[in-house]
């Protein structure tokens, strides 16, 4: 990563251990960026007295004012738009978009501007902004606020795209995305927001652009992101309790894709189930089974099998329990893997 | 900050940047700006019940009328309360609370003529209503059983927007197909309603849905309800200018209506919808109007508006001057007001009573009318599902 490595010693933490929420170590991360360097600013709609409406900023605007935190005129191309702008001026703006389905409004300038200033200009302009998006569904909600977009950006390239899973992850993963000189897009998992875990503060992280193993296993693996690892990691200890071994590894990053350590277990394990949240055609569990089939197939036991979202629009609340990929499915498609 | 200087670390006596606080003569400031409506309000019907005249929209009604637009109201109110709290026990997901705007819908709803096409936003329950909409039809959407059951082109109310500003250009295009179809330039055309908030107004949508109409003198009534907020941030957050002064800019009129003035809403609404009929359009209505409520029942308003706002504003509350004009004239007695009452109660009642007895739709439901010609890929991916889903059937799932 070309960005300079910060000096966080300003960021107070009293204990280097903590007990957090994802939702609260995303602020706290925010925190330690904007107080480690002033050309971060947060922007978005209610990001400021609110907190956002997931309150992951809450109280940045009280500390940092009304200048680093910006509530927002309602505008999605706006806020990208104006954000490409504070970007090439030497600012690192962190756009929160409010929950996924809102982000089409603003594609055109993620796709056009955000991903392409740096190569036009051929480097001359470095855009080096995240975009914050709270993503997938599982929490009841309406129409457009369960949407899972990201294939849509892996698909563009000049992009950087990643998803954290948990507590440290989100801690660490938000600063680096904002040191990173190129855009980010930055998928948090929103029904996951209130799910618990260890920060470690001072451990140096390991870098935002790899993957990583959680669990290791013999038998089939497991590769996934975002709001399903804790599904595949759920699913995992009840296979356990079969005698079946599953190693699970979660992508962090979606583009690049870091498949170096799928590689390296599936020719262990010769058996590959991706989870997916999102709907399947055409997308980034796609991509993940054509280059293993293309890397690893002398190696496969079993076609390398998916288990994600419909091919339908998300559908309305009661049915999302149908929709999302459960312990139920990704344990079938680990015994079709298997049968094979 | 001059230069696209490189950043550095803030120095150790850095001192961070903090908001200061409001003066007191800045929160009346503020309270002001949202309360009051300047000189160019219509306004026909004042908050404390006294008919007064206005030069350009006066209009004449009868008792009965008002008695109507009366019951309409409290009807809606009773709906959107009665909803508000199955959310609150649990039966629906969320809802978007319509508290105090009710005049601006009513009023609105009720100038429009069958054949006319309503774009809503989301909260628009009282516009559902004038549409003949029924309100349980409102409630798959909240509860998560559907995306709104009733029928768009029956009701010629288009289904709910979520995305902010989406609906202003289908609407706008909906209204050159009017025009195009020759439904435009006499008593007997037909015209376009589109509904959008404060918020909405800084969409881009919105913007070009403006120069649509504008450019293609479409029969579309922009009718914004400004409730003063959009979520936490008020409409100086959105707008330098009233909102209403906008349309100048894109060529056509734009008119500032009291919103919590039923009479005045009517009023204005019906000129503005002749007009279009006429092939005069499009025109902008700003129906200044207030929130009463939270804005969903997700949102939190204590965290960014004074509870003195809100006070302020139930003084002008949409209902209570009707209630009091109707008195003072006469026009409607004690047996009437308790009649209202009643039927509000058993509105209230078949709204539960539907909504607890909302069945959950079908596994299969993920899957139907994805697509007008079907899709093979899709089709096969149905199957394969329900077959296992159906080897769950009777057992633990
Ligand atoms: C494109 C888009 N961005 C963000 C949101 C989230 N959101 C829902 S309502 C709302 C505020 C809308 O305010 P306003 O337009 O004034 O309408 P009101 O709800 O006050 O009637 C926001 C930000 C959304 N629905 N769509």
């Amino acid at each position: 990563m070309a960005a300079p490595t910060m000096d966080r010693s300003t960021s107070a933490a009293p204990a280097a251990v903590q007990t957090l929420t994802i939702a609260k170590a995303l602020n706290n991360g925010l925190r330690a960026s904007m107080e480690a360097n002033p050309k971060v600013i947060v922007m978005g709609e209610d990001v400021g007295k609110l907190g956002g409406v997931f309150r992951i900023t809450d109280g940045l605007q009280k500390d940092f004012g009304e200048q680093r935190v910006l509530d927002t005129p309602l505008a999605e191309s706006g806020i990208i738009g104006t954000a490409v702008g504070l970007a090439i001026r030497g600012y690192r703006p962190v756009c929160e978009i409010q929950f996924d389905g809102f982000i089409f409004p603003g594609f055109d300038q993620i796709v056009s501007q955000v991903a392409k200033l740096h190569f036009r200009t051929q480097g001359r302009l470095k855009v080096p902004m995240v975009i914050r998006v709270p993503f997938g569904g599982g929490i009841g909600a309406v129409e457009h606020h369960s949407e899972s977009p990201e294939s849509y950006f892996a698909h563009t390239a000049g992009l950087k795209v990643v998803s954290c899973s948990n507590p440290a992850d989100a801690y660490w993963m938000i600063q680096q995305a904002i040191d990173c000189d190129d855009p980010v897009l930055f998928f948090e998992p929103k029904r996951r927001y209130y799910e618990k875990g260890q920060v470690d503060t001072t451990a140096a992280p390991g870098p935002l652009f790899e993957s990583r193993t959680l669990r290791t296993g013999t038998d089939v693996t497991l590769v996934t992101y975002g709001p399903m690892v804790r599904t595949s990691l759920d699913a995992a200890a009840a296979a356990e309790e079969e005698g079946r071994s599953l190693e699970v590894i979660d992508l962090r990053t979606l583009s690049p894709l870091d498949l170096a350590p799928v590689y390296e277990s599936v020719r262990r394990t010769g058996r590959l189930v991706v989870v997916t949240e999102a709907p399947s055609e055409s997308s980034i569990s796609s991509e993940i089974a054509a280059k293993v089939q293309q890397e690893c197939f002398y190696s496969l036991q079993a076609p390398v099998l998916r288990v994600t979202g419909f091919d339908t629009p998300y559908p309305p609340s009661k049915l999302e329990e149908e929709f999302l990929p459960d312990l139920d499915r990704v344990l079938h498609a680990v015994d079709r893997s298997l049968a094979w | 900050m001059s230069s696209p200087e490189k950043w550095t670390h803030p120095g150790p006596d850095a001192a961070p940047a903090t908001a200061a606080k409001p003066t007191a003569e800045q929160v009346i400031a503020g309270l002001r700006a949202t309360d009051e409506g300047g000189a160019d309000l219509v306004q026909l019907l004042t908050p404390e019940g006294e008919r007064v005249q206005h030069p350009d929209f006066d209009i004449d009604i009868t008792a009965e009328e008002l008695r109507g637009l009366y019951r309409d109201m409290v009807l809606v109110r009773r709906v959107d309360r009665e909803a508000n709290a199955l959310q609150r026990k649990g039966e629906l997901g969320i809802w978007v609370p319509l508290l105090g705007q009710e005049a601006a819908q009513i009023g609105a709803g009720r100038a429009l003529r069958p054949e006319d096409m309503a774009f809503p936003s989301y909260r628009e329950h009282g516009i559902a209503w004038t549409r003949g909409v029924k309100p349980t039809e409102l409630l798959g959407i909240f509860r998560g059983t559907d995306n709104g059951t009733w029928d768009p082109v029956e009701h010629r109310f288009h289904p709910y927007t979520i995305v902010i500003g989406n609906q202003v250009l289908n609407a706008a295009g909906y209204a050159m197909g009017q025009k195009f179809d020759g439904k435009v330039g006499d008593a007997d055309g037909e015209a376009t309603i589109c509904f959008f908030g404060d918020g909405a107004t800084s969409q881009g949508d919105v913007h070009e849905g403006f120069v649509w109409a504008a450019v293609y003198d479409a029969p579309l009534v922009f009718f914004c309800q400004n409730n003063q907020w959009a979520i936490s941030e008020p409409t100086e957050r959105q707008s330098r200018l009233p909102l209403y002064q906008r349309a100048r800019g894109y060529g056509f009129p734009g008119i500032r209506v009291d919103g919590n003035d039923v009479l005045a809403t009517l009023a204005v609404t019906r000129w503005a919808l002749e007009e279009c009929r006429q092939g005069n359009g499009p025109i902008l209505i700003e129906a200044f109007t207030y929130r009463m409520d939270a804005h969903t029942t997700s949102d939190d308003p204590s965290r960014y508006r004074l509870s003195d706002e809100l006070e302020l504003w139930k003084l002008k509350d949409p209902i209570e001057r009707v209630k009091v004009h109707l008195v003072k004239q006469q026009w409607a007695d004690q047996a009437f007001f308790e009649s209202i009452e009643a039927e509000a109660e058993q509105i209230a009642i078949e709204l539960r009573d539907y909504c607890v007895n909302l069945p959950d739709p079908p596994a299969g439901r993920i899957f139907s009318e994805v697509y007008a010609e079907g899709n093979p890929v899709l089709e096969a991916q149905r199957d394969e599902f329900l077959a296992y889903h159906a080897g769950f059937a009777g057992g633990e799932h």
